[in-house]
């Protein structure tokens, strides 16, 4: 629908301009539209720049190809833990939020000015950071442990952005606050919306570890304050780096349930059983600091124990519970849309050619086979050491943070460029091969690195073969050839990468202009019954019986225990330490 | 669906299915498990982490790991030529960490115990002892005693595994095992 039959709605004495969407119902809020283009556009540029430097990164780090020297190797990589992990995520996940507030509530956006505010600190900072970086004097990789000192606008940069990002977490705050005071929508919240209000609390605790941490440090780098203790360092600034992790869970998760609501009509099990799980996060993920401290001075086993689990494992419980109730809710919803025959015809006849449905499983298994299991297995207080520091833990974090939140983000996508920019997908056979390209590239960068770090390959180093070092030692042959996969897997990533941001880009500017009479249509591919039965109608899952789901999770948790227990094995074969 | 308001306001009286019920319960007891096994680990297992740390001024330490390297040097490094320090079994050890060196190099018994005081005279180092794969983070300013038994003779690569500058990679460090009464 086009801004001319936008209607304006004059509420508190605020006028605002909404279109109606045809495919939902919901009345979408204009300046929330524009904001959610701008920030999901800003997300995209920051994920290309990212991307390749990522590619950059993978093709040193594979031994035969050596790329890079050694300086631009560690400055290439600073760029992309900078560029993927923090701009890109965050930009998306500020338009997460705004469409989880303004659209999904029909509400208009709180503050709309502010918002504009906050995504054009956003791009200052993060542009000053990125010179920072290319400028070659603050190669101190993405977590900058003091003391190495990076140029004092690196970490102005930092603050910046973080003010941004603040600044519009606020405004989603203030749209709730709008939407239930001119009820805007009836009783609670969707759950999507109420995974976005998990991300956003979280987020709030993210940047606030961040300031505490990174006001003090840009004083250190200009002088004003001459030391900053290295362990409180890394416990504050983790509090930021890995909670904000959290905050992509949250999110993706949300997106998750978003997804298969919109192309399956998923309907949760139990609100409540799903809002729980969420809460979790929020009382319990933020203890993840201590997951980076386990193998530091000084610091005692009980601190470490009851922190690194997140109390009693409880934020993990979350993601289990979400693990089964995610491919319950699609297998309840594809028996009622028809596929009812033995166990798994739910399974095979989802829509795979739609490229949100199948980017969003492949997200859900690998984020929890890979990514989480890993990070339990990481996150162990002893285990930990033989782990710390090695490529396991990228081989971790790009099965969560890629695999889990950025699949998750680029499946989303391509529901939001037919519902909020308006454009029909261009290439669509493309577009269904994309996740898969992109979703069997991070699947192998994760599990090689994990492979090379269980073999001891440490993690941020230019060259294993310490070609130049004066003493050498020998990694075995494997880690080598794990090195090599990982390059290879990593050239499939990125083709996967670049076919997202040339669908993505065409779409914007090509694509053929989405109204009522083709909206559905341009949502993808869906089972029959969930077209006829119009996007916005939902059923109830009712009473159901979920055989195939016991089965996925029962395959899940055996490979979880076996797993953890393995590397209690290997942990029992090194040298007795105490 | 989830993108809309919950079908029932009052959702949170809706009853729930006994099979999320059962995941639930066997969820959280893999949680209590998972937690115990940590520990038990500490009352049962062989590696655990030392929590013996102190403050010191990398100066001193410096002085000290030269003291001891001074004391207990039986060769030079044959390529590198490093000192090779060999400390009573047993005993104290010393090895710092600067850019881009490990100091000194290490000769140590299978099968005996030592306390080894690690410390970084600059930035943190990483250090990640080769192939037995054990990782432990040095920072500047503590020194980390930490107890440890070698079980295998040969020759160990302490690779620096925390990024510390443009000479990162070149970081590596040496520790010989040998049999008891032995030496290299």
């Amino acid at each position: 629908m086009s801004v001319a039959t936008a209607e304006t709605g004059i509420i508190g004495g605020i006028a605002a301009k909404f279109r109606t969407c045809p495919a939902t119902g919901l009345k979408i809020d204009l300046a929330a539209e524009k904001l959610i283009k701008a920030n999901a556009v800003a997300a995209v540029v920051f994920l290309l720049i990212g991307g390749l430097f990522g590619l950059l990164v993978a093709l040193t780090r594979w031994p035969a190809v050596h790329l890079l020297p050694s300086d631009w190797f560690y400055l290439v990589l600073t760029a992309h833990g900078l560029d993927v992990l923090l701009l890109w995520i965050l930009f998306f996940e500020i338009a997460v939020l705004y469409f989880a507030s303004a659209v999904l509530l029909s509400c208009r956006l709180a503050t709309p000015r502010l918002a504009w505010l906050a995504f054009l600190l956003m791009i200052v900072g993060g542009l000053m950071t990125n010179v920072a970086v290319l400028q070659g004097e603050s190669s101190v990789m993405f977590t900058s442990y003091v003391p190495m000192k990076a140029e004092p606008h690196f970490y102005l940069g930092l603050i910046l952005f973080a003010v941004g990002a603040l600044v519009g977490v606020m405004v989603f705050f203030g749209t709730l606050v709008i939407a239930r005071d001119e009820r805007t929508y009836e009783g609670s919240v969707p759950l999507v919306t109420f995974g976005a209000i998990t991300a956003a609390i979280i987020a709030v605790f993210t940047i606030a570890s961040g300031a505490i941490i990174l006001i003090p440090t840009f004083l250190w780098s200009v002088g004003y304050i001459s030391h900053i203790d290295t362990v409180m360092y890394k416990l504050i600034w983790w509090g930021m780096g890995h909670s904000s992790q959290q905050v992509n869970v949250a999110a993706h998760v949300a997106v998750w349930y978003a997804i298969i609501a919109i192309t399956v009509g998923a309907k949760p099990l139990s609100e409540k059983v799903s809002r729980t799980a969420f809460f979790l996060y929020i009382l319990f993920l933020q203890l993840a600091s201590a997951h980076h401290l386990l193998v530091e001075p000084g610091l005692s086993a009980e601190w470490r124990i009851f922190n690194t689990s997140y109390a009693l494992y409880l934020a993990v419980l979350g993601s289990l519970i979400h693990g089964m109730t995610v491919p319950g809710a699609i297998e309840a919803a594809q028996r009622k849309n028809g596929f009812n025959n033995g166990i798994f015809e739910w399974l095979r006849k989802a829509p795979w050619n739609n490229p949100a449905f199948a980017g969003m499983f492949l997200s859900l298994v690998m984020f929890g086979f890979l990514g989480g299991i890993s990070g339990v297995v990481l996150g162990t207080e002893q285990i930990n050491l033989i782990l710390h520091n090695t490529i396991y833990v990228p081989g971790h974090f790009h099965a969560t943070v890629v695999a889990g939140t950025t699949l998750a983000f680029m499946a989303i996508t391509y529901l939001l460029l037919p519902l909020i920019f308006q454009r029909q997908v261009i290439w669509p056979k493309l577009a269904m091969i994309q996740p898969y390209l992109f979703g069997i590239g991070v699947a192998g960068i994760s599990l090689f690195m994990m492979g090379a770090g269980t073999l001891g390959v440490s993690r941020r180093h230019w060259d294993i073969t310490f070609s130049d070092a004066t003493v050498t030692f020998d990694y075995p042959a494997t880690a080598f050839l794990m090195m090599g996969l990982n390059g290879i897997f990593a050239i499939v990533a990125s083709l996967g990468g670049i076919l997202y941001i040339l669908i993505t880009v065409g779409t914007v500017f090509f694509g053929k202009k989405v109204d009522a009479s083709n909206v559905v249509a341009s949502l993808g591919p869906m089972p029959e019954k969930q077209v006829s039965g119009a996007v916005h109608e939902y059923g109830s899952a009712g009473t159901w019986h979920l055989p195939g789901t016991y089965i996925l999770v029962s395959v899940f948790f055996l490979s979880f225990v076996l797993y953890y227990f393995v590397n209690w094995k290997y942990l029992s074969e090194v040298w007795p330490l105490s | 669906m989830a993108i809309h308001p919950p079908e029932q306001t009052i959702w949170w009286n809706e009853r729930i299915e006994r099979g999320e019920l059962v995941w639930i319960g066997v969820a959280f007891l893999w949680g209590v498990i998972m937690f115990s096994m940590m520990v038990y680990w500490h009352i049962d297992g062989k590696q655990n982490l030392s929590n013996e740390a102190y403050r010191i001024d990398p100066g001193v330490f410096e002085q000290r790991t030269e003291e001891f390297t001074k004391k207990f040097t039986v060769r030079e490094d044959k390529n590198t030529g490093y000192p090779v320090a060999k400390p009573p079994a047993g005993g104290d050890v010393y090895m710092l960490a600067r850019l881009w060196e490990w100091w000194p190099m290490l000769e140590l018994e299978k099968g005996q115990t030592y306390r080894l005081h690690l410390s970084s005279l600059d930035w943190q180092h990483g250090f990640s002892l080769q192939p037995t794969n054990i990782n432990l983070q040095v920072h500047p300013g503590i020194m980390h005693v930490v107890t440890l038994t070698p079980t295998e003779t040969g020759s160990f690569g302490v690779v620096c595994n925390e990024f510390c500058g443009l000479g990162h990679h070149q970081m590596v460090g040496r520790i010989y095992v040998v049999e008891a009464g032995k030496s290299q």
